[in-house]
């Protein structure tokens, strides 16, 4: 009876990941083999039985023309670069948030770390909206710049990578600054206080203390950032223009408006690929949290 | 970490950075109750645009349907997350527990579209072969939603079960409790805030994706997400400036609600350490 209540607390959620997460990504696999064609659903069978003759099909001329046509690996590559960029930044401006509020007094502590998570609650959406407003022509920083006078005509910074990159370090900051937060504030305070006993400048101490004690969150928090900003949709939607390409785009073009599926599952399964050492990093570290 | 007063450095840091995360915000709200079609000029002060928002059918739809599933999927990925957190804290090790917990973190930062297009084409497949899901809807946005809000809750959960003192559990065990009544009885209760504030955090997630319900959705299941991004897709227009001000103050409430627990919670824990 117990091993049978204990087996099913387990066989739940286990089943419903494995059906709903795991196996999904065997089909997306399975499909990058197949080809397109006009039909429901649009895509050719990888294995068809028929006059007693067993036939596979398996179609490799998707990756060759992935790897063919510029366009994917532009697209993978401005992917990584924007994502590694933007995650720099993140890091640049959430480790002195993350720091001031691990050095803060508990109440208000607390306080910070709940308005910094603040927005991360309220549509993210609505969030990426909201700068298409501030950003654009005729919008508040170019009206409020050529109202004083500073410029003639407006800036372009709508649909640019500029606009790509303070989307994603806007929309992904609270994810850098909470792991650190959480990293720094379980810091043994007496280590800091050996290190200044000992005669070490506080920037030094810093370098040398902090820092690397620090590196799991900053690990965590640069994969929260990094991993998702590779397949970015929304982001590069509306705020990016023609010429900025990202992967999270060109799947879901590839999907909604070529309805290719053997094209974009490869798109799909390419990305994975790219970002499996990244989800590696990030799944160790998580689950040492989780487990332990 | 220690800590005192904020230096200068510090509070001028803060005081950007909250800055740069609160003003797009702000600017938001205060053009929603601008008179001017003109999302950035200002024209007086009205409610206009809240009005046209109620009287918006199309809207009012998919508000609707959103706030259905994400009250069902929160429900749900709140049980399944509970399950899988007990299962990661509480049961040590068993095989295939590696494979587990990779379902569990991997779905954290999994890129939006290859889930959507993961659990579209499983869908499509699963209707070839066994004949369900029929058809695509507010069912299959439901189970995307379950399986990546579970993700989140377990995360929540685990680590409120991780703080919490064994102990307890031994003794109800030792005093004859059988598992599922200690579980019910002791851990459940202490446990309790953190499912709270993990159901609120599904149901953010879930009343906020675009991404995975636009793949999985079909005919009939325009979610509130994919109705503003229809619309905000033709131009920026103050009805959404509206909307968002509507879910930035339901957003604040669950927060502050969520907050206040935590807080009651660690006022608790305070207050038994220094007895």
């Amino acid at each position: 009876m117990k091993k049978f209540g204990v087996r099913s607390v387990i066989a739940v959620p286990y089943l419903w990941l494995l059906v709903f997460f795991l196996v999904p990504f065997l089909i997306v696999f399975k499909i990058s083999f197949s080809e397109m064609q006009y039909a429901i659903p649009p895509y050719t069978d990888l294995v068809t039985w028929a006059d007693e003759v067993l036939t596979i099909n398996l179609n490799l001329g998707t990756y060759a023309y992935l790897i063919n046509d510029d366009l994917y690996i532009r697209a993978y590559m401005s992917s990584v670069r924007i994502a590694f960029f933007a995650t720099v930044c993140a890091l640049l401006i959430g480790y002195p948030i993350a720091y001031a509020i691990a050095r803060a007094d508990t109440a208000t502590r607390n306080a910070l770390l709940m308005l910094v998570m603040l927005p991360s609650w309220t549509s993210f959406l609505i969030r990426i909206y909201a700068w298409v407003g501030i950003l654009k022509n005729n919008g508040l920083i170019n009206n409020g710049l050529m109202g004083i006078g500073i410029i003639d005509e407006p800036i372009a910074m709508l649909n640019t990578e500029f606009a790509v990159y303070l989307g994603i370090v806007y929309a992904y900051l609270p994810f850098m600054v909470l792991p650190i937060y959480t990293n720094l504030v379980k810091l043994d305070n007496s280590l800091l206080e050996a290190s200044a006993d000992l005669g070490c400048a506080p920037w030094k101490t810093f370098l040398t203390v902090t820092l690397p004690l620090s590196k799991a969150g900053i690990v965590a928090g640069c994969m929260l950032v990094f991993i998702p900003s590779v397949g970015e949709f929304v982001i590069p939607e509306m705020l990016g223009g023609a010429e900025t390409l990202m992967i999270g785009k060109v799947l879901w073009q590839e999907f909604f408006n070529n309805r290719d599926w053997p094209v974009a599952s490869a798109v799909a399964i390419v990305m994975l690929l790219l970002l499996l050492v990244p989800i590696t990093f990030f799944h160790r570290y998580k689950a040492r949290e989780l487990e332990s | 970490m220690q800590t005192g007063k904020l230096s200068n450095w510090s509070k001028w840091f803060l005081s950007l950075g909250f800055f740069f995360l609160y003003a797009p915000i702000i600017i938001l709200v205060i053009f929603s109750f601008n008179k001017s079609e003109l999302v950035t000029v200002w024209a007086g002060f009205s409610f206009k645009w809240y009005g046209e928002l109620f009287r918006d059918p199309q809207m009012l739809g998919a508000a609707w349907i959103s706030l259905k599933i994400a009250v069902l999927a929160a429900s749900a990925a709140v049980v399944l997350g509970t399950m899988a957190s007990m299962v990661m804290v509480r049961m040590g090790a068993f095989k295939g527990k590696t494979a587990f917990t990779s379902m569990i973190t991997a779905p954290l930062v999994m890129p939006e579209v290859i889930t959507g297009l993961s659990l579209l084409l499983l869908f499509v497949a699963m209707g070839q072969t066994l004949g369900w899901p029929g058809q695509r809807g507010m069912l299959t946005i439901w189970i995307a939603h379950v399986t990546f809000c579970t993700a989140f809750v377990a995360v929540v959960i685990s680590s409120r079960l991780q703080e919490l003192d064994e102990s307890i559990e031994e003794a109800a065990q030792d005093l004859g409790a059988p598992p599922w009544k200690v579980f019910f009885l002791v851990t459940l209760p202490i446990i309790a805030p953190a499912l709270v504030s993990g159901w609120l955090l599904a149901f953010t997630l879930s009343l906020d994706d675009l991404v995975i319900a636009s793949f999985v959705s079909g005919p009939g299941a325009t979610t509130l997400p994919m109705q503003v991004f229809s619309s905000a897709r033709l131009g920026i227009s103050p009805q959404i400036n509206a909307l968002a001000t509507i879910i930035i103050g339901l957003a604040s409430l669950a927060v502050l609600i969520a907050w206040w627990f935590a807080r009651r919670e660690g006022m608790r824990s305070v207050t038994i350490s220094e007895n």
